[in-house]
């Protein structure tokens, strides 16, 4: 069974593809981690995937109708947006969104994913707090939590850690590590490539809208793998905890 | 709850108000039986022919504005943004002034309004041209924009090449907007189409409420957003296209009324779509008993006052919610 499955994806920007013919599939348990350079591709494939942008080739997700999708994928993207001085509650609450009929009011059980996405991000004391008068790494967290939930098979997130303090971004890496432990899947974009190797099951590798690598992070975190993509000399060393990257330096 | 109750007593309020308060001294128990055609001929006159259709087009402008301000403010989620920023209601009034200047306005009885309307409509066909189907609130916004500047500028070009002063400031009193001396016969004019609009907007709250957290979030939520966009044109061109038809062009509710019942809307988008339309009618209906209780003997327009009243308010909000939005 999967959760997700990508055939030969690519997106345009242009003529120009930004990802090219990526293919691969996500199964139940697993947290991967998609990893590459800026420009690498990691949010068109991301957002190719769930429809979001125009693409060739087969997604799952972005075959299924948008109402039943949105109950398959959960989806963060990397612009934090709360538009509107709501309650932290009821911007929990908007993951609920896709369940309700039209002018419906939450349910209990509604009400019970969004209590439950708050205490897992550590916002019970947040409830009655105004989104927009957070810090940006609260707001950030607050956005994890309307993604939790909507309480989804498969988490898509867009380096969701991206500005939180070191506690917050291994927290949040925590959660999704119980999602994946609970039997459903999370796939989200990494710039901190220890924590990456530490807490994902699987690694995806991409450099210039290709999968260059694809596999458990003690494998796809090589030396030569890190020169040739990301142009960094790095210090790799084998922990207890997952592989510990240590950047040196720039591969000019 | 409590926010629908007092919005609804408000308004309430501000509609017997309109029917009871006027020029010509009609008891309360005498009002309502002159409504119903009993009692005295004048009163029955005043009641039905001039207080009621005034009151009812408050009233639906009211809602008409509020509900688009509310939407639109939604969609693009900016406080800024009003209905007239997608160009319906200057493309509206350029149809009123085109058949005023042309003397088409005294062809029949409403060719003013239908003229208008039909201006109404060539905007959002214009509009969603421009903007094309699959683009962003951006395009929506400088497409709006175009079409206003291009609507203002022939309303200009109408104004220069008028033939005499008469007209010129006829042109120019019918632009400040009004609900005074209109008919029944305007109500139901303007009333199915607002109504056709209303139903438009009201849809929107969920994909509203969506788009607080941003386009991709809502989309990847299951909303359409281009299914959203073509609604929100639909919805505000029926229903300001239509108000702007009967009344002229009134500003500052559809931006002012959203913004003042947000924090009681609990910042939420569709809560704040219904209480922007309550809103919206007390806030025209009481700006209209101003025009009457003021220098009843001067004809004050309706968009004179919205704006005096509308735009200190505006100033005093921004003021006391800067820091929200800091």
């Amino acid at each position: 069974m999967t959760l997700l499955s990508v055939q030969n994806l690519t997106v345009r920007r242009g003529e120009c593809p930004v990802v090219d013919a990526a293919s691969f599939s996500i199964g139940p348990g697993e947290c991967v981690g998609l990893i590459g350079p800026n420009g690498a591709g990691k949010t068109s494939l991301l957002r190719g995937a769930l429809g979001l942008l125009p693409f060739e080739g087969t997604s799952s997700l972005a075959a299924l109708p948008p109402r039943q999708r949105a109950a398959q994928a959960a989806w963060l993207p990397q612009t934090r947006e709360i538009a509107w001085p709501m309650s932290v509650e009821r911007i929990v609450a908007l993951g609920r969104l896709p369940y309700l009929a039209r002018g419906a009011r939450l349910s209990p059980a509604d009400q019970g994913a969004v209590d439950a996405a708050l205490s897992r991000m550590g916002l019970q004391n947040f409830r009655t707090r105004l989104a927009t008068a957070l810090s940006g790494g609260e707001q950030a967290r607050v956005l994890i939590a309307r993604t939790l939930a909507q309480d989804t098979p498969l988490l898509m997130a867009d380096e969701p850690i991206a500005g939180l303090d070191p506690a917050a971004q291994i927290a949040t890496l925590q959660v999704f590590e119980a999602l994946a432990q609970e039997g459903r899947a999370v796939l989200t974009s990494l710039h901190d490539l220890s924590l990456a190797g530490r807490y994902c099951t699987r690694l995806i590798m991409m450099g210039a809208g290709r999968i260059v690598a694809d596999g458990p992070p003690d494998k796809i975190l090589t030396a030569e793998r890190l020169a040739e993509v990301f142009h960094l000399h790095a210090n790799i060393v084998p922990t207890p905890h997952g592989p510990l990257v240590q950047p040196l330096g720039v591969i000019a | 709850m409590k926010l629908f109750i007092a919005l609804t007593g408000l308004t309430g309020g501000m509609f017997l108000a309109s029917l009871f308060v006027g020029y010509a001294a009609i008891s309360v128990p005498e009002g309502l039986a002159a409504l119903f055609g009993q009692g005295n001929p004048l009163h029955v006159t005043v009641m039905q022919d001039i207080r009621l259709p005034r009151t009812l087009l408050a009233a639906m402008i009211g809602v008409s504005l509020g509900l688009s301000g509310a939407a639109m403010q939604g969609f693009l989620r900016n406080p800024l943004a009003e209905p007239g920023l997608i160009g319906v209601s200057g493309s509206a009034a350029l149809g009123a002034v085109i058949a005023l200047q042309t003397g088409f306005a005294a062809a029949f009885f409403l060719a003013l309004p239908i003229t208008a309307l039909g201006f109404a409509g060539v905007a959002v066909g214009l509009i969603l041209l421009l903007a094309g189907p699959r683009g962003s609130s951006l395009t929506l916004i400088l497409a709006g924009i175009a079409v206003s500047a291009f609507a203002a500028a022939l309303t200009s070009l109408t104004l220069n090449l008028s033939p005499n002063p008469y007209a010129a400031s006829e042109i120019m009193f019918w632009m400040m907007g009004s609900v005074a001396n209109r008919a029944m016969s305007h109500v139901w004019l303007a009333l199915p189409i607002m109504a056709l609009g209303w139903l438009a907007l009201a849809g929107l709250g969920r994909g509203l409420d969506a788009l607080t957290l941003g386009e991709d979030a809502a989309e990847a939520m299951g909303i359409s957003l281009s299914g959203l966009r073509v609604q929100l044109l639909f919805g505000t061109a029926a229903a300001v296209g239509a108000a702007t038809a009967v009344a002229g062009a009134v500003g500052f509710v559809g931006l002012v009324v959203p913004h003042i019942l947000r924090r009681f809307a609990h910042g939420r988008p569709s809560t704040l779509l219904w209480a922007s339309a309550l809103g919206g009618a007390a806030m025209l209906l009481a700006a209209d008993l101003v025009t009457r209780l003021v220098l009843p003997e001067r004809d004050l327009k309706l968009g004179v006052v919205m704006a005096l009243i509308g735009a200190p308010l505006f100033l005093h909000l921004i003021y006391k919610t800067r820091r929200e939005f800091a």
